[in-house]
């Protein structure tokens, strides 16, 4: 059987070195404000894209399910309710679409 | 003191748990499935630790690409995280310069996004007890699917495979109440990056990274207030 080490050693080290350099190199440093809301923009661009990704990604059967989930969690986490609940409440109403439909 | 902090990790970490467990699940039994040893299949999740590349990987060696082009691949697919990582090092001042090795291991797309809406300061304990819960559900729940993933019904599989997305935007809405800009921003990142995908010019992992750095970019640009940014 063949071995996966050396794949899995090479993957790890691709993902571990973009993780660990910028928090090295930049963490206490004093950056300009324009960069500096440059990063603090950087959590709501990648969620939404992230988002986005997911429901471009869906499969047909699985977009409908998917779109209810992400809102059901959004419109609950919106009016306060707490994170773990929100996403009981997306996974409990995508199961139930896609049972439905 | 620290009491305090450790609790608040593993609270905040329990939406991730619930995120995890059946993606980490669903990838252990895919690699049994495809011939993988369990040995080798917990050093996946444990080394590479990244779910969406660990997915692509059995994909691609199935298909009988060379490990050469998987890691260039993963690469790609995860050099997001250096983005991620940068606007993080902005909340993590009160942490000690030896922690943050181990620290930056445990960074992904959703404990990077519960990290970043915390709103304050990041501690030492807090973040670490939150991370080593993330990775340790990502490594159990990869063996527990290997081992006994079969027994889980397909449908019940694929609904809770949307609690990340679902955690995603339970994340993401409330910030739009607390500061309005942060909506347009995510109307605008949304156009940008259907654009960038429709195009199909860029291989997935290169258009997450665009994605990201145009919308940000603009939103400095379009939505930058004069007055100075919040602290953290």
């Amino acid at each position: 059987m063949k071995s996966y080490l050396p794949l899995i050693i090479g993957m790890g080290l691709v993902t571990y070195i973009p993780r660990v350099l910028p928090l090295l190199f930049l963490t206490n440093k004093e950056l300009s404000p324009k960069l500096k809301q440059f990063l603090q923009f950087i959590p709501y661009t990648s969620l939404s894209i992230l988002i986005v990704r997911g429901i471009l990604n869906a499969t047909p059967d699985m977009l409908f399910p998917t779109l209810i989930g992400i809102g059901v969690a959004g419109i609950f986490a919106y009016f306060k309710s707490s994170l773990v609940l929100s996403v009981l409440a997306a996974i409990f109403s995508s199961y139930i679409a896609m049972n439905i439909f | 003191m620290n009491k305090k902090y450790i609790k608040e990790g593993a609270i905040a970490a329990l939406p991730v748990i619930l995120g995890y467990l059946p993606v980490a699940i669903a990838f252990g039994l895919l690699s049994k499935n495809q011939g993988v040893s369990f040995k080798e299949t917990g050093l996946f999740s444990s080394l590479v630790y990244a779910g969406a590349s660990q997915f692509m990987a059995l994909d691609l060696v199935k298909a009988g690409v060379s490990a050469g082009s998987i890691i260039l691949a993963t690469f790609l697919l995860n050099l997001r995280h250096v983005v991620m990582s940068a606007s993080l090092s902005v909340k993590l001042n009160e942490v000690k310069k030896t922690f943050l090795p181990i620290i930056a291991y445990g960074i992904t797309d959703e404990t990077f996004s519960v990290l970043s809406f915390k709103n304050e300061k990041l501690t030492m304990p807090f973040v670490l007890t939150f991370n080593i819960l993330a990775s340790l559900t990502w490594v159990v729940g990869t063996l527990i699917g290997y081992l006994m993933g079969e027994i889980i019904p397909s449908s019940l599989q694929a609904s809770l495979s949307i609690s990340l997305y679902a955690m995603f935007a339970a994340l993401l809405f409330p910030q739009f109440k607390i500061e309005k800009r942060t909506m347009y921003l995510s109307i605008l990142t949304a156009i940008i990056y259907i654009t960038i995908y429709s195009t199909k010019l860029f291989t997935s992992g290169w258009d997450i990274i665009l994605g990201i750095i145009i919308s940000s970019a603009l939103g400095v640009a379009l939505l930058n207030k004069n007055e100075e940014v919040s602290e953290n």
